[in-house]
Order: structure tokens, then sequence, then C-alpha cells
């Protein structure tokens, strides 16, 4: 019968496995050549009002999605990359045709400011809860209750007020 | 009725004020001990009878602006722009809510009727009970001005009373437009009732934590019905709009999914102060900022400030709320600096792998998930005023920023359970730990081998990748809570000798809370599944002639006929399509387009097929003026019915866990 800890090297090696085997699945497929037109009109917006994603706009005779996509069609047609074929949408129609904001200039905050405020969030949070973790110093024995009978008031009324818990 | 209508509203004002007035100066009294010409219990009584008569006078407004959709009435203007003489019964209660006025009147009734039964059910704790009566009736009073003054809905017509009325948006004529704004302002008005409570419980110094089982149950059926609300919502827009899809990133959906956000944070919470006694200030803030949420949610739409196709027009009510919300706000924050010793934690979380720890971060992501999406519905006015240009925040901003929280969050699901409490070792971690990830590759390496995989026509794909790792991660979450299962009823099928369906269920009836929680969480993950399963949506658009054919997936549509038909509401043009899977004919499907007489507006009415595996979603586009001929979009959606099966048991779930669990004499006599 073989050890624990045998048995864990195995697993890590049966997981380390795995990865490999999923990687070389996700590189096989990526060598083939992309729909640049679907994922174009997937970050544009129809300019009709309807302020549907262009390529799902569904209005029979919308004055705006079928002169929309048929520029797409021509800039790709064009050999423009799609930054230039984003470029000129929201140069003719305004920045709203694009359907995000751009990587550029005021509209970079956009996409920071949230990954931002996470790890903010996250790294505060781990550093209080090791704060916490630490053993009490005298501030911490203050900031807590000292006294012996209001800390047993309190557990009897959690014991008589609470069930049980839930978690 | 118009006339009674406004009276009715205005006596509701005036008890109202005299609720907010009678009980402050009464629990005020009680506080200070002051003496004083009236016994301080009798006056609150008096406040809380005013309360129960408001409620009456608020219900005397809503039945007469049925009353008057019902007759025709059309001097009234509200009546007049949002009801038509041929418009169905079921339809002519939706009118209720399809405008400004009416559904601010339903907010103030539903607001009323929460208010009602918790007066009624005042001798559970009375002073507790008058603190939140009070506060419940303050915000009353701002609704019922809204009411009286900004937005009237017995406002008479100017000039010659019309024939006929304008008609109902058509996009509110569809069966779950009855229940699902309802559904919404249930969840919505309803976070005032736990949020009162919160506010009183800090006012009065409550001790313990009695407070938050009495909002418990207050709490999760609010939370049950914003849930079904929104999920309503998702399936209206899946089956009305037409678009395929069933979740557009629209300020209104945004404005609904925030309060929804951190209500589940408050109920997770919540559970850790009742168990811990820590998370107190945490707890406050969070019901603060649900209740400050759905007032949000209210102000970006109706005062413009976003552009939504779900908003009214803008209107003078905005600075109503903006008002209303400083006020709120500003009680929220002195009552918390002036009781804030209160709010000490008696413990604290001791290490970052604990049950404690993982409550604390599925609560930070949760808040992290409302933060970006309303962070993505004011970047555009925030975007105007520092450079000048709107721009748009749309689903591809929102798929790559929101999906990955939504994915840790996921994570976090099945992590939390697998934690113990307090602090944990390497080993353990290892014990419980094995089997989730084991199946997390497994699943991964299957979704692949079936062709879920990360890439599209070749190149990668962002979405597919995220819904591998969806599906791989809820494949993971799932196995977590089964073993929760598997274990607790192995334990007891043991020790009683019960078969394992029976230990489940003896095991779930003795910790409802916690099981019923599991169960949700299932459901949370099947949702999520079904989502993945957009990512591999695919469609088809054809002008189809008569016995022309499309296909998409293992269907074959063939047009077999294109009709009209006509009734007094609507004329409706329909295609008939045979469906055929492997060369057989399956089953008919016809997609409609009606046009709405009254509001001369179209309305698409999708045909949906839905098996476990997909849904085949068909859409009538119109004709083509050129020849006549109908153009026909059908989609094959992935997964789509999964959503919804995951929401029944989110409901199911939720109800379990608001069972009471069993006594421990029960327990033992449960057992031979």
């Amino acid at each position: 019968m073989r050890s624990a800890r045998a048995r864990f090297t195995f697993l890590i090696k049966g997981v380390q496995a795995l990865t490999l085997a999923v990687a070389v699945c996700f590189s096989l497929g990526a060598t083939d050549a992309g729909s640049r037109f679907t994922n174009l009109n997937h970050r544009l917006m129809c300019t009709c009002g309807c302020a549907e994603i262009l390529g799902e706009c569904n209005h029979v005779g919308c004055p705006s999605s079928g002169q929309e996509l048929t520029e797409l069609k021509a800039g790709i047609a064009a050999g423009k990359s799609d930054q230039e074929i984003l470029a000129s949408f929201a140069a003719k129609y305004g920045a709203t045709v694009l359907a995000a904001p751009t990587g550029h200039g005021f509209d970079l905050v956009a996409w920071i400011a949230p990954f931002a405020v996470f790890a903010a969030a996250l790294l505060g949070t781990i550093l209080l809860i090791r704060r916490w973790g630490k053993p009490r110093g005298k501030m911490e024995s203050a900031a807590r209750s000292s006294d012996p009978a209001t800390d047993a008031l309190r557990e009897k009324i959690r014991r008589e007020t609470g069930d049980d818990g839930g978690i | 009725m118009a006339a009674f209508g406004s009276l009715a509203l205005l006596i509701a004002l005036a008890l109202a004020a005299y609720n907010l007035l009678a009980g402050t100066v009464a629990l005020r009294l009680l506080a200070t001990g002051q003496p004083a010409p009236i016994q301080p219990e009798r006056l609150a009584d008096t406040a809380r009878r005013a309360g129960i008569a408001g409620f009456v006078a608020v219900t005397a407004a809503a039945f007469a602006l049925i009353w008057s959709v019902f007759t025709n009435d059309f001097s009234i203007t509200y009546i007049m722009e949002h009801s038509n003489r041929a418009l169905p019964a079921a339809y002519k209660f939706s009118a209720l809510w399809s405008g400004q006025e009416g559904s601010l009147l339903l907010w103030a009734w539903l607001l009323g009727m929460y208010g009602f039964v918790l007066r009624l059910t005042h001798k559970s704790d009375v002073t507790l009970y008058a603190y939140a009566g009070t506060i419940m009736a303050g915000i009353q009073v701002f609704f019922l001005a809204v009411l009286n003054f900004a937005a009237p809905p017995f406002a008479l017509y100017q000039g010659v009373i019309p024939d006929d009325g304008n008609g109902l948006n058509p996009l509110l004529q569809y069966p779950e437009m009855v229940i699902h704004p309802p559904m919404l302002y249930l969840g919505y008005v309803g976070f005032s009732v736990p949020f009162a409570f919160a506010l009183g419980a800090l006012m009065m110094r409550y001790p313990g934590e009695k407070w938050i089982k009495i909002t418990r149950a207050w709490t999760m059926v609010t939370w049950l019905f914003l849930t079904c609300g929104i999920f309503l919502g998702m399936h209206w827009a899946y089956a009305v709009l037409g678009w395929g899809g069933y979740w557009g990133w629209d300020p209104v959906e945004n404005a609904s999914v925030m309060p929804w956000l951190t209500g589940t944070a408050f109920l997770h919470s919540v559970m850790m102060q009742e168990k811990k006694g820590i998370m107190k200030s945490w707890n406050v803030w969070l019901i603060f900022s649900t209740f400050l949420l759905t007032l949000l949610g209210t102000l970006l739409t109706r005062a413009g400030l976003v552009s939504s196709v779900h908003a009214f027009a803008e209107s003078s009510i905005g600075s109503w709320f903006v008002t209303f919300m400083v006020i709120v706000l500003a009680v929220c924050i002195f009552t918390f600096i002036l009781q804030r010793s209160h709010l000490k934690s008696e413990q604290r979380v001791e290490s970052l792998v604990s049950r404690e720890s993982s409550f604390l971060f599925n609560n930070l992501v949760l808040l992290m998930a409302c933060f970006v999406i309303l962070w993505g519905t004011l970047f555009p006015v925030l975007s105007e005023y520092v450079q000048g240009t709107k721009v748009t925040v749309g689903a591809p901003w929102y798929n790559r920023v929101a999906v990955p929280i939504g994915i840790f969050l996921l994570f976090l699901t099945g992590v939390g359970p697998l934690l113990p409490w307090r602090a944990t070792s390497f080993r353990a971690i290892r014990r419980n730990f094995v089997l989730p990830v084991i199946v997390f590759w497994a699943t991964v390496v299957v979704c692949l081998a079936v062709g879920v995989a990360p890439w599209k026509d070749g190149a990668f794909d962002t979405g597919n990748f995220y819904a591998l790792v969806a599906i791989s991660t809820a494949a993971t979450v799932f196995t977590a809570i089964l073993s929760e299962f598997v274990r607790g009823a192995g334990v007891i099928a043991r020790q009683s000798g019960r078969n394992f369906l029976a230990a489940t269920w003896l095991l779930t009836r003795r910790n409802t809370r916690r099981y019923g929680g599991y169960i949700v969480h299932i459901g949370v993950v099947i949702v999520v599944v079904g989502l993945a399963g957009s990512a591999f949506n695919r469609n088809v658009e054809s002008e189809l002639a008569l016995h022309d054919k499309i296909s998409v997936g293992p269907y074959t549509l063939e047009c077999v006929g294109f009709t009209q038909d006509s009734n007094l509401n609507y004329n409706s043009e329909y295609a008939l399509l045979d469906v055929y899977k492997n060369g057989k004919k399956s089953f008919q499907m016809s997609p409609e387009k009606r046009v709405y007489l009254a509001s001369e507006q179209p309305q698409t009415m999708v045909a949906i097929h839905s098996v476990p595996a997909w849904d085949l979603y068909v859409v009538y586009e119109g004709t083509n003026p050129d020849t006549g001929q109908p153009i026909i979009k059908a989609f094959l959606n992935p997964l789509v019915g999964w959503i919804w099966f995951g929401v029944a048991l989110m409901v199911f779930g939720t109800l379990v866990a608001l069972i009471p669990s069993l006594k421990p004499t029960a327990q033992k006599g449960a057992h031979p």
C-alpha cells in the first residue's frame, strides 16, 4: 500500500499531465483563420437608437444596420486592421458607436478601475485578516469587551435569540 | 373616481405623516423617560394604527386607478396614455405599473402592505417594531408626497377627452409582464423592511441579534421576490425582444441586479453575525446600501441620467429622489457614528483560509460585482462630464470585466463549505479539495472532447474560454456541494439505518437553512452552466418563399405557409414552419409579428422549442417589402433551459431554507 505522500505526489503529477494535455489542446485550435466580421459586428452598436449590438439588430428595414454592416464588410475587404475599422466608425458615427470604451485616454479608466478597486479591496481584506490573526496586543484586547459579565450576557442573549446559525 | 383616488392619496399622506411624527415623539419620550401629557406607549400605538389606516387609504387609491382602467375613464391622463378599450382584462392590471405614476403608486401600495403586516405582528417586540414602523412611515411619506405633488396618477386630461386611449405599450402585452414588475417591486420595496429594522435596532442599541432573526424571513422572502423578478424579466426579454438573448446590460436591468447582489451579500454575512458576533458594522452598511441602491436604480432611470430602452422619459421626480437619498444617507451616517460602539465585533477572523474568511471574500466579490455594474452604468455619464463625449458601455465591456468576477464568485461558492471554521491545515485542505480539483480537470478534458473549446472559427475566443472555465468551475462546485450532502447523509444513514434518500431528507430537515442554502447554490451552478451556453449560440437568417428551407444545427425549417390575422387589439402576420430533425418531421412552429392598433407599434412573438440541450428560437422579422416574403431568423441557443431550471431550484432552495429546522426533541422522535 502506497504512503499518503506517494499518493499525493502521484496526484500532483496527474494534475500536471492534465494541464499539459489541455495546453496542447488549446494550442491546436488556435492556428485556424478567424471570422473578423462576426467579431467586429459585435464590437459595434447599431445607430438607429435601438441600443442593440450591430450584429444582433433584428429590425427589418432598420435605417442604420444595413449600411453599417456594408461599411464593415468593405473595411475588411480593403485590408484595414480592426483598430482602423473601429476608428473609422467612431470618426463617422461618434464614440457611442463602439460597444465598449477604447483602451486610450480617459476610456482606459473604465477598464482599469474595476480591477484596481478589486485588487485594493482584496489586498486590504487579506492584510486585515492577517492583522486579526496575530496574537492580540494590549490595544486589541482593550478594543474587545474585557468585562466577563458583559461577555457572558452577550453569549446568553445569542443563545436565547439565535438558532442553529444556519451554516 | 379621479377625485376619490386623489383624496385617498392625500389622506394616506396625512396618516403616514402622523405615523412618522407621533412615532418619533413617542420613541423619543420612551428613550429619554421625559414626562409627557400622554403616555408614550399610547402615542406609539396611535402611530401604529395610523400606519394601518394609511395602508387602507393607499389600497383605496390603487383600487380607484384599477377601477378607472376597467371603466375606460379616459378623463384621467394616465389611463388615456396607458390603456385602451380593446385591451384584454389581464393587461388592464398591467396598466397600473406601465407608467411612472402608476408604478410609484404600486411602490407605495406594496410599502403599505409590508408595513401593514409588520404593524399587525408588532407583539413580537413592541419597541423594535415601533422603531421599524416609524422608519417605514418616513419612507412612505416620501413616496406619497411624490404621488401627491410631483407625479399624480389621477391628473385630469386637459382638452377634449378622446374616445379611446393610446393603449398599453406592446412590450408589456405578454403574460410574464403581468407578473414580472410586481415581483421586482416586491423585491425592491421589501428591502425597506430589513432596512427599517436594522436602522431601528441601531437607533435603540438593540441588545443581541434578535432583530436579525426577526428580519431573516423578511430578507429571504424579499430576496426571493427580487430573484424571481429578475429572472422573469430575463425570460420576458428572451421571449419578446427577439434578439435571441436574455440580458443586454441595460441600465434598468443593471439597476435591478445591484440591490440583489448586496442583498445576497447581506444574507451571507448576517449568518456570521448570528454565529460569531462579527461583521456587525459591515452588515448594517450592507442593508443600508441595498436600500439606497433600490432608490438609486429608480433615480438612474427616472431622472434621465442614463439612457435605457426601458427608462421612462426624463421627469422632475429625479430631484425628489436625490433629495430623499441624501436624507436617508445622512440619517444612516449620523446613526452609525452615534451608535458605532454598539457594533463592536465580539470575535475576529483568525485565518486567511477558514470558513469565516471565505464569507468575507464572498462578500467582497459580491460587492465588487455590484461596483463593476454601477461603474459600467455610470461611466457614460462620467465620460461625458470629464471628456465631453458620451461613450457606450455595452456587453463586450461587461463580458470582459464582470464575467471573471462572476466565475471567481462561483469558485468561492464551492470552496466556502469545504473550509473548516477558525483555521485549517494543509492536510485538511488536501483532503477536502482532491475530488473537486480532479472533477475540474476532468470536466475541462470532457468539454474539449465534446467541442466546448476556447476557440471559435479557429481563433482564440474570450467568450468560449470563459464558458469552458465557467462549466468546469460549476462542475467543481457541484461536486463540493454534493459531497457535503453525501457526507452528512452517510453519517445519518449509518447511525439510523435509514436509506440514503431518507437520510438526506432528514439531514436537510435538521438544518434547513444550511441545506436549503446549498440547494440554492446548486441552482446557481445550473444557471451558470446555462449562461455559459450562450457562447455557442448559432443563428441563420433568410427570406423564405413557400417550401423554402433553412437549417440550423440538427433542425431544418420548411416554410409551409404565411398568413395574417386580426382582432380588436392587434393585426398579426405569422409564418407556419414545419421543423425536421434528422430528416423526420418533428413539430411545427409559428413565429409571429403583431402591430397593435391603438399604439401602432409592432411587436415580435418568438416561437421557441425548448429541449435540455438547446432552444430552437425562431423570429418572424417581417416581410420583405419588395417580394412580400417573410424573413425568418432561427437561433440555436444551447443550454438556455438550464437557466430557468436553475432558477426554479433556487426558489425551491430558498423555500426550504424558510422552513424552520427540526427541533432537537423532534429529531429524537424522528429516530427509530
